[in-house]
């Protein structure tokens, strides 16, 4: 009997053995937003186990500080955030009580994606909440500039290389298949977009600076009267003038907005609303961090195109 | 110094990347065979290498040496520049501090972003923590013989300091200025780094016995607390008492599964020790699952032992046998909460209900028990506009022929996230036979930086 026992113990500690290989333990890393998720995985590839709390078609804004993404953040080795107080209503509750000293802001395991990249719109002078939900240190949509994006994965690819040295090369290797692709697909975007340089828009949140900027597109006004603060019956009518004496015929919505307000907008204006996605996820086709600038600029040129009639 | 260390690692990095690169690039040349030209070529381009490191170390010693002179320039009382941020370390993230232009180490090829614009503070505020006030005014109309709550009062003024102590705790302090006074609702530190997925929690905190105990008036979703724990938890103090808490994470496949066990002083509304050694505990087991992913379940069970409120009640009346009571009680409480992702800024709903089971000593009588229960569901149904109700039950704690029941409907519009204005309709019949109609109202709004709540 005791042989028996000691033959069950010997085994289960090799079936233990051969069940978790030797040498190959995946980087463990939780981004806050899908985008983050998708310039992850396209460094990391398979040395990386990548999961996203936020979804694409969310606001990222809103998130509940759900336990479920207590669990992920108290296994992460690497906690990626957008940064820019996006995340300042969800995210503090889940990485105090993630128990996970690895990922505490300061640590090796945390990376704030906002500090390498290019950020607008930075408040100057006093700041108040009578200016609505004005983020104090730059609009946080940073990531809908692809240059923004390489410099985002480029920040992942030292963070990683410094959290996994050995595999330094891997992740160059992989960064630099990325930078190629995305700079090729940019050559793409630009062409596209070049036509329309100039034409104004209307945006509902300021979530797009980045992206205009990058297409040379201008940004008129919004759908909110202030960032954060619903439509008004005023603030309406003033934005419907206004692109009347300016002629704008487009009107961008995050998926997550009700079109309510910007369809009678649209109607009184002639204008057509344009649900683009703000994030990976955001819509099935936006399946990674290119595929989401493949979508919204094949949208957006289509639209332009019947706006302007180039 | 900092400046100088970090500069000089730039530098060594960045070598590094260079030195990286050349291989890699020799490795992709085609082989030798291929003829002269590519070795030409290969070796122009590491000529062309060789000159862009000698610039870009040309570069870093300007950079290095201009730095030495500005930390010169800032030797001071009042240094009036950013502490450096290494890529990706903000010092916490609630501290709205702008982090400086330091260039982070760059590809060669990336060109330069543009400098993120530079804010300076005063040094002595940076460290400041994250400070809000929120304030709770409640005005009740309708009569209620059994209720002595004024028509109109400033209930509570909620001051919260919140910051990081140090890398391994945050410290908050919630002070709650009222009618009687200014005292501290809570006030603890947070241990977030110990090892095997645990935290803890010293100072004075609102002990994890059930849902409604740990939340501060202010997110409470109506304007009152539940007859259940006005009767038997202690109403708006609740159990909030000195001590430590101690939980853990139970890793398993299927649940978040968390543990707490709290030992306090045993000084509360709820227990009242008259000896040092007369301590109270708390202990709760909370469970959590995502059911899609919309609908998710919370459930929790707690467990409160300690000393009974009788003894220094009684102390006046001489009467010993009243000391050395003891009082038990057990919660249950479950929460199902819906909110659609696509449009959660708009709808979502939530069903919660906390059953209480109390146990006391008496002196030569049997056990004092009573039992008691709420049940409520609150609806979102615009951007701004939450409609609610509510069902309560609960004997009272000494005598269980004494049961009170009641039921409120509840209005809440949030003009912005930091204000609120509510209406409450509220009956009560109390078991003397006496019934409170009321109407509340509440505003509640904050300003500052609160840190965000628990789920």
């Amino acid at each position: 009997m005791r042989t028996l026992i000691r033959t069950l113990v010997v085994a289960a500690g090799v079936a233990l053995a051969l069940a978790r290989p030797q040498g190959f333990a995946p980087v463990r890393v939780v981004t806050t937003t899908e985008d983050l998720a998708s310039l992850a995985r396209e460094v990391g590839g398979d040395r990386v186990v990548v999961d996203a709390l936020a979804k694409g078609y969310q606001d990222p804004h809103f998130v509940d500080a759900k336990p479920s993404f207590i669990l992920l953040v108290s296994r992460a080795d690497l906690l990626i955030v957008v940064g820019r107080e996006l995340e300042l209503g969800w995210l503090p509750p889940l990485i105090n009580n993630s128990r996970n000293a690895k990922i505490q802001p300061g640590a090796a395991g945390y990376l704030d994606a906002s500090q390498t990249v290019k950020i607008l719109e930075i408040p100057t002078g006093q700041i108040t909440r009578a200016m609505g939900d004005v983020h104090p240190s730059g609009n946080p949509h940073y990531w809908l500039d692809p240059d923004n994006g390489r410099r985002m994965a480029g920040a992942i690819r030292d963070k990683l290389s410094q959290l996994a040295p050995a595999d330094a090369a891997f992740f160059a290797q992989r960064y630099a298949d990325f930078d190629r692709r995305l700079g090729e697909a940019q050559k793409r975007w630009d062409a596209t977009l070049a036509p329309y340089k100039g034409t104004k828009v209307v945006t509902y949140h300021r979530s797009w600076p980045n992206f205009m900027d990058r297409f040379g597109l201008q940004v008129i006004g919004y759908v909110e009267p202030k960032p954060g603060i619903p439509p008004s019956p005023s603030h309406t009518l003033d934005l419907i003038a206004e692109m009347k004496r300016l002629g704008v015929k487009i009107i961008v919505v995050e998926p997550y907005w009700s079109l309510k307000t910007p369809q009678s907008i649209a109607s009184q204006t002639g204008s057509e609303v344009l649900v683009l996605a703000p994030s990976v996820g955001g819509t099935k086709e936006a399946s990674d961090y290119i595929q989401l600038f493949e979508y919204d600029v094949k949208l957006l040129a289509a639209s332009l195109k019947r706006a302007t009639g180039k | 110094m900092r400046l100088v260390s970090r500069c000089l690692l730039v530098l060594v990095s960045a070598g590094a990347a260079l030195s990286v690169v050349s291989p890699a690039a020799a490795q992709t040349a085609p082989p030798a065979a291929a003829g002269s030209t590519e070795a030409q070529q290969v070796r122009t381009e590491l000529e062309r290498l060789r000159k862009e490191l000698e610039a870009l170390r040309q570069q870093y010693d300007q950079r290095i040496s201009s730095l030495e002179q500005r930390i010169e320039g800032l030797a001071g009382p009042h240094v009036t520049t950013v502490a450096p941020a290494p890529a990706a370390q903000a010092a916490t993230p609630t501290t709205p501090v702008q982090n400086p232009p330091v260039t982070p180490p760059q590809d060669p090829a990336m060109p330069a972003p543009p400098p993120v614009a530079q804010t300076t503070a005063a040094g002595s505020k940076v460290f400041n923590p994250d400070i809000a006030v929120i304030a709770n005014f409640v005005g009740i109309a309708g009569k209620n013989a059994m209720s002595t709550e004024p028509s109109l009062a400033l209930r509570e003024a909620e001051v919260s300091f919140q910051a990081a102590v140090d890398p391994y705790a945050r410290a908050d302090f919630f002070l709650a200025a009222g009618p009687e006074g200014v005292e501290i609702e809570e006030g603890f530190i947070t241990f977030t780094s110990l090892p095997q997925r645990l935290q803890l929690k010293v100072g004075k905190l609102r002990a994890a016995f059930g849902k409604v105990n740990t939340l501060h008036a202010h997110a409470m979703p109506t304007a009152d607390r539940p007859l259940v724990t006005e009767n038997l938890v202690g109403g708006e103090e609740g159990i909030s008492d000195s001590g430590l808490s101690v939980s853990r994470l139970i890793m398993n496949p299927w649940i978040f599964l968390e543990a707490t066990g709290e030992v306090y002083s045993g000084n509360s509304e709820v227990f009242q020790s008259t000896e040092r050694s007369h301590l109270s505990y708390v202990g709760r087991v909370r469970g959590y699952r995502d059911l899609t992913e919309g609908t998710n379940l919370d459930v929790g069970t707690s467990y409160a032992f300690g000393p009974t409120d009788l003894g220094p009640i009684m102390r006046d009346e001489f009467a010993p046998e009243f000391e050395d009571l003891s009082k038990r009680l057990i919660g249950v409480d479950a929460t199902f909460r819906y909110r659609p992702l696509r449009s959660a800024i708009y709808k979502r709903f939530l069903a919660r209900t906390e059953l209480v089971w109390s146990r006391q000593d008496m002196p030569e009588s049997p056990q004092a028990k009573a039992f008691g229960f709420y049940a409520m569901g609150e609806y979102q149904f615009a951007r701004r506009w939450y409609v609610g109700g509510r069902f309560d039950q609960s004997q009272r704690v000494l005598d269980s022929s004494m049961r009170d029941t009641g039921g409120s409907l509840f209005f809440t519009f949030w003009p912005s996230e930091f204000s609120q204005i509510r209406t409450q309709y509220r009956r009560t019949n109390y078991a003397e036979g006496v019934r409170g109609n009321e109407v509340l109202f509440q505003f509640r709004f904050g300003i500052g930086a609160h840190a965000a709540h628990a789920f």
